[in-house]
């Protein structure tokens, strides 16, 4: 008798271990899909990005300085010009939202050298993040959502939850002095998180890019503020002119920045290093574009670029894959 | 004929061996798609590597099963039973193959690479593709569950030999001097 109740102990706590690792007692815990079912909202848009779902798809080429090679083993740093392609888009889910109202607006790229080493990157207008914890911005976005029964945003909520989070005070500045352009073309997009450049001697140097652009809001192709499709329009207009180009700026912390927070930003007098130019000479609509299979996930890295221990960061690659299976899964089925 | 009543040392080995990576990467696999935390890029690299020795591993013990002789099971295990046994291995053994290569292809599918431990990467197995990376995305899922599934039924029968029937079943995959 006792054998029998031995056998059935540890069958149970063999299925037990297994359920646990399926996730099925995780029910608090904020998880990458929990993270995605917020973002996609209750009726989510089939084939698309849960978020930043309304985009256009760019190519062009990068120009490098070679000034940053000496700090990064990435071939993509040494001097000449490498090809890629990338996406324009902005936040929400929606893929027919107005261009206008949206209150982030997105660069990403993915660059390729011939040593077959890949570097992902996306990157955002605001130069920091609300909150340094993939647990305080699962929150901070549960407080921006809209309430499923009004469909309108709770002002009280919103301002308890940055009351409760004064590490958001640096984002809610950026936030009130922001001013959105133009133009996709004359936004300024930066890395947010930070990552370590790797030397030939294996030394890591921890940075922050943004993509400066050249253009700005007096010289540009005018915008059609009463469409919703006003950016991507623009857009077009700018690129049939000539190439859209942006500056790749590395700063370089110092031993009192921590490049594991995104909260904060390095001062100004950082050193920073031109690495090169983005030159965007062609645009793609993203239905059967390039830019429509790709996941930028950032931590798609080349050797010599490591990206650092930040939190926001390191939950990145999890919410996106978790994205990106849920559009390629619907993709295959309506195929 | 000899009958035998006990596995190889080298089948236990191997055995035992891929047992403790099996449940492992499965476990970790189940987390890490999940988890949010600051040790998922690490985890996922090991999850490459492991993969990989997985895949050589079961690719030895397919060698190694053709080479050495197993023992059959005792004539007094019901027809039914017997049946069961033959699928769940079946399936275990499909498992073992079907989960690195699948895991393989998906990252060749959403242009990644499959790197052993730093040391080299393994080849693109097809090009870049959106339905391509959701296949075997989702075939790598499911089978993983399907391969928990397998598992389950595996060491509940083995512990029902060995607790219950005593018949050596259990036995014959242990080291030592068990009946």
């Amino acid at each position: 008798m006792s054998k029998k109740i031995t056998l059935i102990a540890i069958i149970t706590l063999f299925a037990l271990t297994i359920l646990y690792f399926t996730g099925a007692f995780n029910s608090d815990a904020v998880t990458a899909q929990r993270f995605v079912n917020l973002q996609q909202g209750e009726q989510a848009h089939a084939g698309f990005r849960r978020a930043h779902a309304k985009g256009i798809c760019l190519a062009g080429s990068f120009e490098s300085t070679g000034e940053l090679a000496k700090y990064s083993q990435a071939k993509v740093f040494d001097l000449g010009a490498t090809p890629f392609i990338g996406r324009f888009s902005i936040a929400g889910n929606n893929p027919t939202a107005p261009d206008l109202k949206a209150p982030v607006r997105s660069l990403a790229f993915s660059i390729t050298t011939d040593d077959n080493q890949e570097w992902r990157v996306a990157m955002n207008t605001p130069p920091v993040m609300a909150v340094a914890t993939p647990d305080a911005f699962f929150k901070q976005l549960q407080a921006l959502s809209p309430d499923p029964v009004t469909k309108k945003r709770s002002p009280e909520k919103i301002k308890a939850f940055f009351a409760a989070h004064p590490e958001s005070a640096v984002f809610n500045n950026w936030k009130a002095s922001y001013k959105p352009t133009s133009s996709f073309a004359t936004e300024q997009y930066h890395s947010i998180n930070a990552f370590y450049l790797v030397d030939e001697n294996n030394e890591k140097h921890a940075v922050r890019w943004i993509a400066k652009p050249q253009l700005s809001d007096e010289n540009i192709q005018p915008l059609n503020n009463d469409s919703a499709d006003a950016l991507q329009l623009q857009l077009k207009d700018q690129v049939a002119q000539a190439p859209v180009k942006f500056d790749m700026l590395f700063s370089f912390a110092t031993a009192e920045d921590d490049e594991n927070n995104p909260t904060v930003l390095w001062p100004q007098s950082r050193k920073t290093i031109n690495a090169g130019t983005l030159v965007i000479s062609s645009l793609q609509a993203q239905e059967g574009g390039v830019c429509a299979d790709m996941n930028f996930d950032p931590l798609v890295l080349p050797t010599g670029i490591e990206p650092s221990a930040d939190p926001i960061l390191r939950a990145r690659g999890a919410a996106y894959a978790e994205s990106f299976r849920r559009r390629a899964k619907e993709v295959l089925l309506n195929n | 004929m000899k009958t035998i009543n006990k596995y190889s040392a080298s089948s236990m080995l191997i055995h035992w061996a891929m047992a403790l990576i099996i449940l492992s990467m499965l476990f970790l696999g189940l987390s890490m798609v999940q988890s949010l935390a600051v040790w998922q890029i690490e985890a996922i690299a090991l999850h490459k590597s492991f993969g990989i020795l997985a895949l050589v591993l079961v690719a030895i013990r397919l060698i190694n099963k053709v080479v050495t002789t197993s023992p059959a099971l005792p004539p007094s295990v019901p027809k039914a039973q017997a049946l069961a046994a033959h699928l769940t291995q079946v399936g275990l053994y499909a498992s073992m193959i079907l989960m690195p290569i699948s895991g393989w292809l998906m990252q060749s599918a959403d242009g990644r690479h499959v790197s052993f431990f730093g040391l080299f990467t393994l080849p693109s197995l097809v090009s870049k593709d959106i339905e391509t990376y959701a296949f075997f995305r989702e075939a790598h899922g499911l089978i993983a569950y399907a391969f928990l599934l397998f598992i389950f039924m595996h060491v509940s029968a083995a512990l029902y030999h060995g607790l219950i029937k005593q018949d050596g079943v259990l036995g014959s995959m242990l080291p030592g001097k068990h009946k």
